[in-house]
């Protein structure tokens, strides 16, 4: 492991969270991101994979350990420079959280509005990609017209328009019929490809197999039970990649 | 689209990379505030505020119009009354008294008022008789205008002199006789200017409710926004946009109310031709001073809601 961060997307160290006074819901957590890694993060209802990527996507602080992303210590960092690392974020929420009163096109053009785009900038990027998304004739609908499956393609455009360097899905296939399902996973494929580390929780086992280089982070109780990953099925080149733990 | 490593075609922006860092503005950013208009409470409590505030103004303004007109008026002004009962007497005195004043130094002008003017001025009193029975000894007056000031060690001296040469000569400056009007327009001036503060104040409380409510109720998309990285200024922006724009709106509908009100009492207070009232009309300064009010409100809306979110916003992560 590259203790001074250099290299590395993240890296969480004897991470601990409790929300208020309840019991830990996430203990001692020490894994590392590398940048151009493909990561599952599985583990069974209530196993705290959404309280984990809140921890990543700096929705949530923790209640003690360390943090550490994009080389800079995301616990001390001052709220005002959070901006800063989130718009290097990529974030499909299980709720999609999409703005009720925007449509999708203003849905998917937020992150480059918020990053500073121009009207004109952004155009073509957010056409492009709702079209990828198959929703080419649905730009002016607002969320509340759309199906589930209609709104978790915006929500997964939203966050992969920006390009990030890190990708965070939460179940981001649930809602998605299986064609959709493998078209949205090797979109996350072809952007890990270009180097952005993608972090995808999910349920479903089937899913971890459709990439064959992805690394495994199982969650139990709040504890990443095989803290040092291991790849869906052995292969040379995912045997030579770093993992999730390594190093600890 | 573009070719890439899985053969998978990908918007081309994606193979490109993206934008520049900066923060930006503008309409459709503005757009992320839901917007109420003029279903939400702003327009309306700043169309009443500035309202209520612009005329109040306007009676400050006319009320300080007036006293600035009758000061002027009055200016080294003063009235020498001959007191004295009988009337050939009393007319004698007065020439004599007159006759003194003009050659004093310091004294401008000198005149008698005409007995028709006194008569008049005595009528609703005593009516139409009094001057010609003559049963009511109504003193002559002198009206007189004096260079300098009017300290009252002058006026008792000029009253010396003039009571040589008649006994019955009483020296008034005119200013005193409306001192007791100057202070009841002074205090009005205050009360008026306290008003417009505490509408202010008001104002400024109900926007920084009306901010909290809209805060509450984008409360998700503000988080969304905190999300993608938007940052508290922007978010602040936002709603300090929003708020400017109801506010504007409120302002403008108040203000045009307000003036319409002003002219509607402006001509019930020129029908009363009364002289103090003539001096109270407002000017064009009055006006671009009374156009600040809606002016100073919607920043006065702006600015608490800005403050409102930000304090807010720091309460997040």
């Amino acid at each position: 492991m590259n203790a001074a961060g250099e290299g590395e997307i993240v890296q969480f160290d004897n991470v601990g969270l409790r929300y208020e006074t309840g019991r830990e819901v996430l203990s001692d957590l020490s894994f590392t991101l590398y940048p151009g890694s493909f990561y599952f993060l599985t583990g069974a209802s209530g196993a705290g994979k959404t309280s984990l990527l809140k921890l990543l996507y700096l929705a949530q602080r923790p209640s003690r350990g360390a943090i550490r992303m994009f080389g800079t210590d995301a616990i001390t960092l001052p709220r005002e420079r959070l901006p800063q690392l989130r718009r290097r974020l990529g974030v499909v929420f299980q709720d999609f959280r999409l703005v009720p009163h925007l449509s999708a096109y203003d849905n998917v053009a937020l992150p480059l509005r918020v990053a500073g785009a121009t009207e004109r900038e952004l155009t073509r990027p957010v056409t492009d990609m709702l079209e990828w998304v198959g929703l080419a004739d649905r730009m002016t609908a607002r969320p509340a017209t759309l199906s589930g499956g209609e709104q978790q393609r915006v929500a997964i455009a939203r966050a992969v328009i920006g390009r990030p360097q890190l990708l965070v899905a939460d179940e981001p296939t649930g809602n998605v019929d299986p064609e959709m399902a493998i078209k949205l996973l090797r979109l996350f494929e072809a952007l890990n490809r270009l180097g952005t580390t993608v972090v995808v929780a999910t349920h479903d086992v089937h899913l971890l197999r459709k990439v064959p280089d992805s690394l495994i982070m199982r969650l139990d109780k709040g504890r990443l039970s095989d803290p040092t990953g291991y790849p869906p099925r052995d292969s040379a080149a995912t045997a030579a990649r770093p993992v999730a733990g390594e190093g600890q | 689209m573009s070719e890439n490593g899985g053969g998978l075609r990908l918007p081309e922006f994606l193979s490109r990379g993206l934008f520049g860092r900066g923060l930006a503005g503008g309409r459709r950013q503005a757009e992320l505030v839901a917007q109420a208009r003029l279903s939400g409470p702003i327009p309306w409590v700043l169309a009443i505020m500035v309202a209520l505030m612009t005329i109040a103004g306007a009676g400050g303004l006319a009320l300080r119009n007036t006293a600035q007109a009758a000061a002027v008026e009055l200016s080294g002004g003063i009235t020498v009354q001959i007191v004295e009962a009988r009337p050939e007497e009393r007319s004698r005195q007065a020439d004599a008294a007159l006759a003194l004043l003009r050659r004093v130094e310091g004294v401008r002008a000198a005149q008698l008022v005409p007995q028709d003017e006194l008569d008049a001025l005595v009528e609703p009193w005593l009516g139409t008789a009094a001057g010609e029975a003559a049963d009511v000894p109504v003193p002559a007056l002198i009206d007189a205008r004096l260079a300098g000031s009017l300290a009252p060690a002058r006026l008792a001296k000029l009253q010396e002199v003039l009571r040589k040469v008649a006994p019955g000569a009483r020296v008034d400056a005119q200013s005193t006789w409306l001192k007791p009007v100057f202070g009841a327009i002074a205090s009005l001036q205050w009360l008026s200017l306290a008003l417009i503060v505490m509408l202010a104040f008001a104002t400024g409380a109900a926007v920084l409710l009306a901010a909290r409510t809209a805060l509450g109720n984008n409360r998700d998309t503000i988080e969304i926004v905190h999300l993608l990285g938007g940052t508290d200024t922007q978010i602040a922006r936002l709603f300090q946009r929003s708020i400017a724009i109801d506010a504007a709106w409120g302002a403008v509908g108040g203000f045009l109310a307000a003036v319409a009100a002003i002219f509607v009492l402006a001509r019930s207070f020129s029908a009363l031709q009364a002289g103090i009232v003539s001096g109270a009309a407002l000017g064009l300064l009055d006006w671009a001073q009374l156009l600040l009010v809606p002016i100073v409100a919607v920043l006065v809306a702006m600015l608490t809601a800005r403050w409102t979110v930000m304090r807010a916003l720091r309460g997040m992560l």
